[in-house]
C-alpha cells in the first residue's frame, strides 16, 4: 500500500524494515524527526543523548555488540561528531551502523551552511543521498548492506528539502538479521598507533572497491534524453531539473555522492554535447569532474550560497523561468520572534535594560538578538557562550567581568556548556552563566533532555539536577529566579555581576507550548488609563501592538504572563478572568 | 495531467500543518502522485511560513516558485501579498481577511500596507476574501481557521464533497470532527 510519507519518516520507516535495534540522536532541525519517528516502532531502543558525539559513540558500541545501529544529527552536528567518525572509518563495523546528517541550505533553522559532502570525503565513509521520501527508505536498507559488506559506517545524507516533504512510499516488514557475533579483535578494535597504521590501507583499499561498485550501482542511474545538454546532478537539484527540463536533456543521477564513480561519468560526458554539473553548496561532483579532465559547467553560472529552485535553474540553464506579479507596497518582513508568554522574554529584557553584553547560545533563545530587545552580542554554535565568557573575561578582567553574562539553555548546556563552565571552575574567570532552563529543547519542537525527567518517549528517566551539578562543580553562587518575576530578575542580574567570584542564575520555567503548562486568561487593556508611553512595547511581545495610540493585547495570542502588566506605570493591563 | 500547485501561507503557529495534510491525504487517495514540502524549526516561531503542496501524474520538485501557483491559501493577508508573485497570471487566492501585524510594525520600524485585498486584485490576481476567524469561531474554536479555508478551497475544486468529508474524518482527531465539519461547511458556503 502507498502511503505519503515525510522525508524524515521515511528513513526511520527504511530504519526499522532493515531491523536496526538501537538508535541513538541529537534533534538539530531538519534531522529531528527520523529519531522521533523511530522512537514510535517499540521494536527499536531510540533515545535522546546529550549530544551528538555521544550519539555516535552509543551508535558505534551497539554495531560494535552485534546489533544494526543509527544516529542521527544535522550538519553542524557532525561537526561534533567528527572525532567519533574519522576513526570509525578505521575500525570499521561489527553489525551495520549508518549515521543519518541532514544539511540545511538555504539556512531555515541553522547557524551556517556547511556541506556534509566534506566530511564524508575527509574521514573516507561512504555517503548515500536520496532525492525523495521513496529513495530515503531504500537508502536507509540500503546502507546496511553496504556498511557490513565494506566494513564501514555509512552516511545517509538529507537535506531540509527531501527531509521535509511528504511523496509516496511502499512499506514492506521488518526484517531482523541474526546477531553478528562479538568476538574481541584488538588489532581491529583499538585504534593506537601500530594498529592504526594497519587498519589505513584498508581504508584506502575500502574505497578503491566502492568506486567500483559505484559504476555499476543501480543508484547511480543515467536517464538518457536529449544529448545537447548533460547533466550530473543528485538531491533535491535532480528534482529541479527533472521539473524544467523533463526528458529534454540527459541525465546522470547520483545516489552515492562519495565515492564518485570514474568510469560511468567520463561515459556520460562522452554521450553528451555539453556537460553541467548541478548541485547545492559547494562544488564538489563538479571538482571531480574537472579533476577527471572533463569540461564542465557549474559553479560558473550556479550560486555557491543558498537552496536552488526550479526557475532558479531554468535562468542559469537555459529553460522555461516563471515570473508572477507583484505589488508596489513594501511587504513589511515577518522574522520569527519569541512566542507570546515566552519564559525568556522577562530574563533577555532585564539584560536589554541592564545594558549587558550578552554571549549568546543556540537555541529559540537566539531570538533574544531581534529588536527591540536586541539583547545578544554574540552565537557560534552549542556551548560557546559558557566557553567564550571566559576567554572574554580573561581578556578585559574587571572591565567587563560587571557587565557581560553567558546564556544558554538546559538542553545546549548539557550538550556542550558542561564542559565550558568546568572550564571557569577550575580556572577561575569571574563570569556570570546563565542557564535558561525552560525544561525542554524547544527550537527543534520539544524533545526531553537529561535536565527534564522525561526520556524520549514520556516516560520518567533519570534527572540531572542543575544546582547541585554547578555546586558540585565548585560554584558557591547558584540562584534560581523566575523569569516572569522582572524584579527577581533585575536583582539577581544585578547582584551576580557585582559579586567577586563566578556565579549561576538558573532563570526557570517551562515553555509556554508545552501541553502540561496552564495559561491565564489573557489581559486586556484598559484604554482609559493607557498613556501610549509604550513601555509595555519594550519586550517585542507579538501579543501587543499599539491602536490608535493606545496598548492594544491579541486575545488569540496572549497567554496571560504579566510580564507587561509590570511595565505599566498607570496599571492600564488588567486580566479578563471572570470572577467566581 | 500537468502538476497543479497549492501554496499555504501563513503566520507560524497558525495551523497550516493540518490543512496540508488534508491536502495531501485527498489527492492521494484521488491517485494523484503527490509532494507536499513543509518547514519546521526556527521560522515556526511566529515567522512567515510556507507549505507547498503539488500533484499530478509525475511530480518532480517539492516546492513551488514564483510563477507557478494555482491556488494560494493565506491565513493573514500581508502573507498572501507577500506571496503573491507565486501566483500564475490566472491564479486563486483564497484568503482569511485575519491581519497579525509583524514585529517590525509592532516596533513602528515598517507599517502594515492597507487595502491589500483591492491591491492584489488590481495586480490582477482573483482573490476571495473572507473573515475566516469569525467563521472559525462561530463554528466552536478559533484554531479552526485552517478547515474554514479548507471548506472555501474545495469551492474551486470539482471533486465531490464525500472525498473531502473522507478526508477530514482520517486526518482530524474524532474529538474535534464535529467542530471541523460545521467549520469546513462555514467556509465552503460563506
Amino acid at each position: 500500500m502507498k502511503q505519503l510519507m515525510l522525508g524524515n519518516a521515511a528513513v526511520a520507516r527504511g530504519l526499522y524494515e532493515a531491523g536496526c535495534c538501537v538508535i541513538s540522536s541529537y534533534p538539530g532541525t531538519p534531522s529531528t524527526e527520523i529519531t522521533e519517528e523511530a522512537a514510535k516502532y517499540d521494536e527499536i531502543y531510540c533515545e535522546w543523548a546529550p549530544n551528538e558525539k555521544v550519539a555516535m559513540e552509543v551508535a558505534f558500541g551497539a554495531c560494535l555488540a552485534g546489533k544494526r545501529s543509527f544516529c542521527a544529527m544535522k550538519h553542524v552536528g557532525l561537526n561534533v561528531a567528527a572525532d567519533p567518525l574519522f576513526t570509525m572509518s578505521y575500525t570499521g563495523v561489527n553489525a551495520g551502523m549508518v549515521i543519518g546528517v541532514a544539511d540545511d541550505a538555504g539556512m531555515h533553522s541553522s547557524q551556517n551552511e556547511q556541506d556534509s559532502r566534506h566530511h564524508a570525503i575527509a574521514s573516507k565513509v561512504p555517503m548515500l543521498e536520496p532525492a525523495d521520501s521513496a529513495e530515503a527508505l531504500e537508502f536507509a536498507k540500503l546502507a546496511y548492506e553496504l556498511s557490513e559488506e565494506y566494513d564501514t559506517p555509512v552516511l545517509l545524507k538529507m537535506c531540509t528539502r527531501i527531509a521535509h516533504s511528504q511523496s509516496l512510499v511502499e512499506l514492506s516488514d521488518r526484517v531482523v538479521p541474526e546477531t553478528k557475533a562479538y568476538e574481541k579483535n584488538i588489532a581491529k578494535y583499538v585504534m593506537m598507533p601500530g594498529n592504526a597504521k594497519r587498519r589505513h590501507p584498508f581504508v584506502e583499499e575500502r574505497t578503491r572497491k566502492l568506486t567500483e561498485w559505484a559504476e555499476t550501482a543501480p543508484i547511480n542511474r543515467v536517464e538518457m534524453g536529449g544529448t545537447k545538454l548533460g547533466i550530473i546532478t543528485s538531491s533535491t537539484s535532480y528534482q529541479y531539473v527533472k521539473e524544467v527540463f523533463g526528458d529534454s536533456v540527459s541525465v546522470l543521477k547520483l545516489g552515492m555522492v562519495n565515492p564518485l564513480p570514474v568510469k560511468l561519468i567520463k561515459e556520460f560526458a562522452a554521450k553528451v554535447d555539453k556537460l553541467a554539473v548541478v548541485e547545492e553548496l559547494d562544488p564538489i561532483i563538479e571538482g571531480h569532474c574537472r579533476k577527471l579532465g572533463l569540461e564542465v559547467m557549474g559553479k560558473d553560472v550556479l550560486p555557491l550560497e543558498d537552496e536552488f529552485s526550479q526557475n532558479l535553474i531554468a535562468a542559469k540553464l537555459g529553460g522555461t523561468v516563471h515570473t508572477g506579479a507583484a505589488l508596489e507596497d513594501a511587504i513589511p518582513p515577518r522574522p520569527p520572534v519569541m512566542c507570546a508568554g515566552c519564559p525568556h522574554r522577562g530574563l533577555f529584557y532585564t539584560l536589554s535594560k541592564n545594558k549587558c553584553t550578552v554571549l549568546g547560545d543556540i537555541g529559540c533563545y537566539t531570538l533574544g538578538a531581534v529588536a527591540p530587545l536586541a539583547a545578544m552580542d554574540m552565537t557560534l554554535c552549542m556551548g560557546a557562550s559558557v566557553s567564550a565568557i571566559h576567554g572574554f573575561n580573561k581578556a578585559r578582567g574587571a572591565e567587563t567581568e560587571g557587565k557581560t553574562v553567558a546564556v544558554i539553555g538546559d538542553s545546549t548546556f548539557m550538550h556542550s556548556g558542561m564542559t565550558g563552565l568546568a572550564n571557569i571552575a577550575y580556572n577561575q574567570s569571574n563570569s556570570t552563566v546563565i542557564i535558561l532552563d525552560n525544561s525542554i529543547t524547544g527550537m527543534t519542537g520539544h524533545q526531553q533532555n537529561p535536565t527534564t525527567g522525561y526520556n524520549i518517549k514520556g516516560d520518567p528517566a533519570g534527572k540531572i539536577d542543575l544546582e547541585q551539578l554547578c555546586k558540585a562543580m565548585g560554584f558557591n553562587r547558584v540562584r534560581v529566579v523566575d523569569p516572569y518575576d522582572l524584579k527577581a530578575c533585575d536583582q539577581a542580574v544585578k547582584e551576580e555581576l557585582a559579586a567577586d567570584e563566578p556565579s549561576v542564575i538558573i532563570s526557570r520555567r517551562p515553555c509556554a507550548l508545552l501541553k502540561y503548562v496552564k495559561h491565564e486568561a489573557p489581559l486586556a487593556v484598559d484604554t482609559a488609563k493607557c498613556v501610549g508611553c509604550k513601555n509595555c512595547m519594550k519586550i517585542g511581545c507579538p501579543a501587543i501592538s499599539m491602536k490608535e495610540g493606545k496598548a492594544h493585547v491579541d486575545n488569540t495570542l496572549c497567554v496571560g504572563c504579566g510580564v507587561c502588566e509590570q511595565l505599566c506605570g498607570v496599571k492600564a493591563f488588567h486580566s479578563t478572568k471572570k470572577e467566581g | 495531467m500537468e502538476t497543479k500547485n497549492i501554496m499555504i501561507v501563513g503566520v507560524g503557529g497558525q495551523g497550516s500543518l493540518l490543512a496540508s495534510k488534508l491536502l495531501g491525504h485527498l489527492l492521494m487517495e484521488q491517485g494523484y502522485d503527490v509532494k507536499v514540502s513543509e518547514v519546521h524549526g526556527m521560522s515556526q516561531r511566529g515567522g512567515s511560513v510556507v507549505t507547498y503542496v503539488r500533484y499530478g501524474d509525475k511530480v518532480a520538485s517539492p516546492v513551488i516558485d514564483k510563477g507557478e501557483a494555482d491556488y494560494i491559501v493565506s491565513f493573514e493577508l500581508l502573507e498572501a501579498a507577500r506571496w503573491l508573485s507565486y501566483l500564475k497570471p490566472d491564479g486563486q487566492i483564497v484568503t482569511s481577511t485575519q491581519q497579525i501585524d509583524p514585529m517590525p510594525v509592532i516596533t513602528g520600524a515598517a507599517v502594515y500596507p492597507e487595502n491589500l485585498v483591492e491591491k492584489m486584485r488590481a495586480a490582477g490576481a482573483k482573490v476571495d476574501a473572507l473573515d475566516c476567524l469569525a467563521l472559525a469561531e462561530q463554528a466552536g474554536s478559533s484554531k479552526a481557521v485552517n478547515i474554514v479555508l479548507m471548506g472555501r478551497l474545495s469551492h474551486y475544486f470539482d471533486l465531490p464533497e464525500e472525498a473531502w468529508q473522507k478526508s477530514l474524518e482520517a486526518m482530524v482527531p474524532p474529538k474535534f470532527l464535529e467542530l471541523n465539519k460545521k467549520a469546513f461547511a462555514l467556509g465552503k458556503n460563506a
